[in-house]
């Protein structure tokens, strides 16, 4: 009898079949893996099983007693926890409120402060998660408030652990550390249900794994019989192919098409920062590092919106510390944002609006007048050219997959040839064959001389595809690796802030 | 003797005048608290004031009457969460289309239940009895400053306090601070967010409805069109500059009640047209929020 069976279970939204008869065991003490590409059903199967959703069709059972989950009030009854990719936390509360919110010691309707230290302290020795309870939670570091969702599901007694993509955020060595604590967890009595897309955790941290595509199970695997290619062949339905990288051209041919110099930025409350890098032609610089070490404040500076900005910044050479915004794009300087529906995009517009969005001033005619026609007719080009899956240009962005909103962007960014590429997480959230064009697109330019500067939270597409890698850790570049020499240790070091004496600068 | 009469008369004028807005206030600050900004604070007062004299008046009590306007309020404010959380109105329409409503509600009911418009004052309705402690009330200073105003003042007083304990210190109030802030964390946890919604509002509503009462017969005894004149907006306006704290937000109630107390004393010492000096606290308010703010940008640059 499994711990957790799920039997033909069956969702569906307006218009798209979310979950299509998924049946699933998993066994008690074990961690399951759950993979599977963006939309591949994974979320929506957890939010059934957490009770956030209802399944049209289907049973669940817990030790083999079929359970109706209306709400997630009842989950937490049956001792499934749920650790939300996107932390459901309170920033302005303490670590202790934020882990017993819903379920707090009472005084009459006094919450009583003392009792919930100690529960905390108590809970935090009794599995080794060193916490503050007094600490605010928005002054805690990511890896710290992740340990706090995984001690609110401990205060709450559960046994069966859903993680959704709980590594996406966090350095190698507290990918690490997080291992390490769910290996305790499992070998303490709790059951792990791990929802990963990287295929070298799946290896490492799970017994078996289950693989969704298009809604359905695949297959599921005892990893020990299996290497991660079954597995994203599986994830795709087809065989999937590494992109291939050449060598860099020879230090000698190459220019500095993207200069760095003493770059510090000290506006308002942000961290001051001090940065120095070169990126030169026909070579992709990774930078690497956890969020908020001073990544959104390069970038900001780099494309000209930041203020308090000193140090300089050249492009081909030519000084554009002080030009606005769109000179720096008319001079080659091109960006893929973190954040494409916010930053990259207007999902309120067209995709023709959005593809004329950084050039259209230059179409206007007599009187500010803008060629529409002309404007649609260039962006269908783009839509083949850039294999931009729509029914036709008029389309809303907002209505368009990841895959096709990121390629929109691309396009966008790169009609106009530029000579430097900033790419944020440009494969953050993608599927395998949109992250394999994307990159194929960076790949593509760097052939043709373009200095691309990759800013990544994630550190396989980092060593995927950079020439160099350099670390940046609290607004400074710590250290830096020409690829051959690059290891996931020594950057999650770096990452860290930790310095070595090796460091090769 | 007179100029200290002067600040006495002023600084007594100034608590009376400020007691609305900080009832208000911790209506407003309930609301901010648990992320649905109620700006139709405005409304909830101004129909608890018609409840109290319309009430008060019908059955010739006017403790009946305030009963009457804080359930009243709490009604009012019991529609407008349901407005705006299950059936997902806009917060800034959903309190505008309660302060129009009540304006011109009030109005109406004017016209048909007392065949009046403008200003009604029932001639035989009282206002709330002042405080009277025989010994305290009578001390030179501290008598007229401390011990003579009506009730409700009073209860402004103790709503700040209440109202800190309760965000603060209570579960309840717990829950009302972490939806305000991921209202999709604490449903997560199984916290009630629907019931903790209602209770922040409609104790705004009931709270409301004494701030409105206080206007109606908190020294007169009349109900007049449009009576709270924007002060739900100013009580919301406290709330901002307080940054949601309690004992900062009533501290810049009385800040505007000194406002209106200077205004009003102006008024009487000067032939320059009265609108002129009834404009003035407003202002005073829109410089007071652009310094505050000013000096907040101008740290920030040094920090």
């Amino acid at each position: 009898m499994s711990f957790l069976e799920l039997r033909g279970i069956r969702k569906t939204y307006p218009g798209v079949l979310a979950n299509d008869d998924i049946s699933l065991h998993v066994e008690a003490g074990e961690i399951h893996g759950l993979v599977g590409e963006n939309g591949a059903g994974k979320s929506t199967l957890m939010k059934l099983l957490y009770g956030m959703e209802q399944p049209d069709a289907g049973e669940i059972r817990l030790n083999g007693k079929r359970v109706m989950i209306a709400n997630p009030q009842d989950a937490i009854r049956l001792g499934i926890g749920m650790v939300h990719q996107h932390f459901q936390l309170v920033p302005s509360l303490t670590v202790a409120e934020n882990i017993a919110l819903g379920a707090e010691p009472r005084y009459g309707p006094f919450l009583n402060r003392f009792r919930l230290r100690r529960q905390v302290q108590a809970l935090s020795e009794q599995f080794g998660l060193q916490v503050d309870p007094n600490a605010l939670v928005s002054d805690l570091p990511v890896g710290l408030q992740q340990r706090v969702e995984i001690l609110k599901m401990l205060y709450r007694n559960a046994r069966l652990l859903i993680l959704d993509e709980p590594s996406a955020v966090l350095t190698p060595q507290e990918v690490e550390s997080l291992f390490g604590v769910l290996r305790r967890l499992v070998a303490g009595g709790c059951t792990a249900i791990f929802i990963t897309h990287k295929l070298y955790e799946i290896m490492a941290l799970c017994t078996r794994a289950t693989v969704l595509r298009r809604g359905r199970v695949v297959g599921t695997v005892q990893t020990v019989d299996t290497t991660p290619s079954e597995i994203a062949r599986l994830m795709v339905g087809h065989e999937v192919e590494a992109p291939v990288i050449t060598e860099a051209p020879a230090d000698g041919r190459r220019r500095p098409r993207l200069e760095v110099r003493n770059l510090q930025i000290t506006s308002g409350s942000r961290r001051a920062t001090q940065i120095d890098l070169t990126v030169f032609g026909g070579e992709i610089l990774g930078i690497a590092g956890v969020e908020g070490n001073g990544q959104q404040e390069l970038v900001e500076a780099l494309i000209g919106v930041a203020d308090g900005v000193s140090g300089e910044v050249l492009l081909d050479g030519e000084s554009i510390t002080r030009v606005p915004t769109r000179t720096r794009r008319e001079r080659g300087l091109a960006l893929i944002p973190e954040d494409r529906q916010t930053e990259g995009l207007s999902k309120a517009m067209a995709i023709w609006e959005n593809l004329s969005a950084g050039d259209y001033y230059q179409q206007a005619q007599g009187l500010g007048v803008l060629p529409l026609g002309q404007m649609r007719a260039m962006a269908a080009g783009l839509l083949n050219r850039f294999d931009i899956r729509a029914t036709d240009e008029r389309v809303g962005v907002g209505t368009l997959s990841g895959g096709n909103a990121q390629k929109v962007v691309i396009a966008r960014e790169l009609m106009r040839d530029p000579s430097v590429l900033v790419a944020v997480q440009p494969t953050r959230g993608l599927d395998i064959g949109a992250a394999g064009f994307v990159q194929e697109q960076l790949l593509r330019l760097r052939g043709a001389g373009v200095g691309v500067l990759l800013i990544s939270a994630d550190l396989d597409e980092l060593l995927a595809l950079s020439d160099r890698i350099a670390v940046l850790f609290n607004g400074r570049i710590v250290a830096q690796f020409p690829r051959a020499a690059a290891t996931r240790e020594q950057i999650g070091l770096a990452m860290a802030g930790k310095t070595m004496s090796e460091n090769i600068l | 003797m007179d100029s200290l009469d002067l600040i006495v008369n002023i600084a007594a004028a100034t608590l009376r005048l400020g007691t609305p807005l900080i009832l208000a206030a911790m209506a407003g600050l309930l609301s901010l608290q648990v992320g649905q900004v109620n700006i139709g604070l405005e409304g909830l007062m101004l129909a608890g004031a018609f409840t109290v004299v319309a009430v008060g008046f019908a059955t010739q009590s006017v403790l009946v009457g305030l009963l009457a306007a804080i359930v009243v309020g709490m009604l009012l404010a019991a529609v407008f969460t349901l407005v705006v959380t299950r059936l997902k109105a806009n917060l800034i329409i959903a309190g505008l289309a309660l302060n129009l409503l009540v304006s011109g509600g009030t109005a109406y009911l004017l016209s048909v239940l007392f065949g009046t418009s403008g200003t009604f004052s029932p001639p035989d309705l009282e206002s709330l009895p002042s405080l009277y402690i025989p010994g305290l009330s009578d001390l030179p200073v501290l008598g007229r400053l401390l011990f003579s105003f009506s009730p409700l003042v009073y209860m402004s007083w103790l709503a700040v306090p209440l109202v800190a304990i309760f965000l603060y210190r209570t579960v309840p109030g717990l829950h009302i601070r972490a939806i305000g802030q991921n209202e999709e964390a604490a449903r997560s946890v199984g916290i009630p967010v629907r019931a903790r919604q209602y209770l922040a509002l409609m104790l705004g509503g009931a709270l409301c409805g004494l701030a409105g009462a206080h206007l109606a017969v908190g020294d007169l005894a009349l109900f007049r069109e449009d009576m709270t004149a924007g002060r739900g907006f100013i009580a919301l306006a406290a709330v901002y500059f307080a940054a949601g704290r309690p004992g900062f937000s009533a501290l810049a109630c009385l800040l505007f009640g000194l406002f209106e107390a200077v205004q009003f004393r102006l008024q009487l010492a000067s032939s320059t047209p009265p609108q002129f000096f009834q404009m003035l606290p407003y202002l005073m308010v829109v410089v007071t929020l652009a310094l505050i703010s000013a000096r907040k940008e101008w740290r920030k640059g040094w920090s």
